[in-house]
Formats: structure tokens, C-alpha cells, sequence
């Protein structure tokens, strides 16, 4: 058994969200933007792995697994988008992309 | 004591990983440190016993997502944005939003730390005598089968969807 307990990993989890958070308001390259997003992704997965042996079910390892699953999607589709968008605009800049505002 | 020796190790790294992340400016600096966060969270799920999504998370993160990452880096030219401000005009209201977030989550915690002093369950040595793997791939082909099966299809939709949003032409 280990000696950690369940509220650190929480801790860090919620931690590592808000620095996901951070990460997507700041930033302006569309790149680091999307990076963000595995961040906040990867703070979820943790705190479901950690109470998920908390509670000796695997209903958490199997939520982590669709999580990693749908990200590995988005991050397909989202590189694709990036990547059009670059095509188009010559820029990665997330306040240039801005032609659905006017 | 090993664990809590090998937690703060980890520890570090994840939250070191994600604050160099989110400040350096060079796209490809970003994705390293990224990577380098995602190995400190498989070394925590080694520790949580979660040993097939260790290997997932190498396989899958680091070595999927992460090298499409640097491919797409690698494709468009950032040369002249790693140059330019990083930071978004509007940071103050940014930093709001993110210590709004954060006590958000800080209130909740205290809220229901009466909640997280779980039993230890009984059931430890079911899932001792069958291993992680067998465990979950038990779980997960027997009852998580239909969302197993539209997980499949929404990576076939994936990628067809990318394959279409990158071409040229259609």
C-alpha cells in the first residue's frame, strides 16, 4: 500500500488543470493552445486513476481509456484544422483568426 | 516512503513539464516540456497500479499524440510567431478567470474533505490475484462494450475527417 494519500494526487491534479487553464487564456499561438488542452485533459485522467484506486474499482481505468481515446481523435482533427487554417492565413495566431467576429 | 520519495519526483516533473509549457515561447520547447509532463504522470499511474495505462499513456500520449505534435510543428513555420508577444492582451482577465478556477476547485476540496477518507476497500485482493490488464479487460468487454464499440467508430470518423480536412481538393 502506498503512503500517499488519495489528497495530494488531487491536489496536483487540480493544480495541474489550472495551469491547463492558464495555458489556454494566455497563450496565442494556436499550438500551445491546443497543448493546454492535453494538460487539463491529462489533470482529469489523473484524479480519476487516483480514486479509482482509491476505491479498488477499475471503472476509472476504463473512463481514463476513453478520455485518452477521444483525445487521441481530437488531437487528430484539431492538427488537421491547425493545419488548414495555416494554409489559409499564413498565421497561427489566435487573435488574427478572428473572420467569424465581423 | 519510497512512494512519497518517487510522488514529489514525479510531482516536479508534471508541474515543472506544464509550467515550462505554458511560458516558453518556442512552439517545439513547449511540446519537449509537454512530453516530459506526460512521462511524470505515467510514473504516477505506475505508483496508482494503473500499469496498462502506464503503457497506454506512453504508447498512445507520448507516442502518438505528442510526435503528431511535432510533425504539425514541424509543417508550419513558427519562426516568426516564437518572436512576436506570447501573451494574450487581455491577461488580467485571464488571470481572474484561472484564481477563480483555482479557488473554485481550493473550496470544493475543503468542502468535501470529509469525503475523502475512503475505507480501505475489501476488495483489494480480488484485484491483487487478477492483474490491471486482465482486470480492465474484463470490465471493459463486458460492460463498457457499446461505449468500446462507438469509441472505435468515432476514431474511424477521426480519421476521415482529417484525412478529408487536409486535402487540397475533394
Amino acid at each position: 500500500m502506498t503512503g500517499v494519500p488519495l489528497s495530494w494526487y488531487l491536489i496536483l491534479s487540480a493544480l495541474l488543470f489550472a495551469l491547463g487553464v492558464a495555458g489556454f487564456l494566455f497563450r496565442r499561438n494556436i499550438i500551445t493552445v491546443f497543448m493546454s488542452i492535453e494538460l487539463m485533459l491529462n489533470a482529469v485522467n489523473l484524479s480519476f486513476v487516483a480514486f479509482s484506486y482509491q476505491l479498488k474499482q477499475v471503472n476509472g481505468h476504463i473512463f481514463t481509456f476513453f478520455v485518452m481515446v477521444v483525445a487521441a481523435a481530437e488531437a487528430a482533427v484539431g492538427l488537421a484544422i491547425i493545419l488548414t487554417v495555416f494554409k489559409n492565413r499564413e498565421t497561427l495566431n489566435v487573435d488574427e483568426v478572428n473572420s467569424l467576429k465581423n | 516512503m519510497l512512494d512519497t520519495i518517487f510522488f514529489y519526483l514525479f510531482a516536479l516533473l508534471v508541474v515543472g513539464g506544464g509550467i515550462l509549457t505554458i511560458t516558453r515561447s518556442s512552439a517545439v520547447h513547449s511540446a519537449i516540456c509537454l512530453i516530459g509532463s506526460l512521462v511524470g504522470v505515467a510514473g504516477l499511474y505506475l505508483l496508482l497500479h494503473a500499469e496498462f495505462l502506464f503503457a497506454v499513456q506512453i504508447v498512445l500520449y507520448i507516442g502518438g499524440i505528442m510526435v503528431l505534435f511535432l510533425f504539425v510543428i514541424m509543417l508550419v513555420n513558427l519562426d516568426e510567431a516564437a518572436r512576436e508577444r506570447q501573451f494574450n492582451g487581455q491577461w488580467w482577465l485571464a488571470l481572474a478567470c484561472v484564481v477563480v478556477v483555482g479557488l473554485q476547485i481550493a473550496w470544493f476540496m475543503r468542502k468535501g474533505a470529509g469525503a475523502f477518507k475512503l475505507a480501505p476497500a475489501a476488495a483489494a485482493a480480488a484485484s491483487a490475484a487478477k492483474g490491471n490488464t486482465e482486470a480492465i479487460a474484463d470490465a471493459l468487454f463486458s460492460e463498457y462494450l457499446l461505449p468500446f464499440e462507438i469509441a472505435s467508430v468515432l476514431l474511424l470518423v477521426a480519421v476521415v475527417g482529417s484525412v478529408v480536412m487536409a486535402k487540397k481538393r475533394i
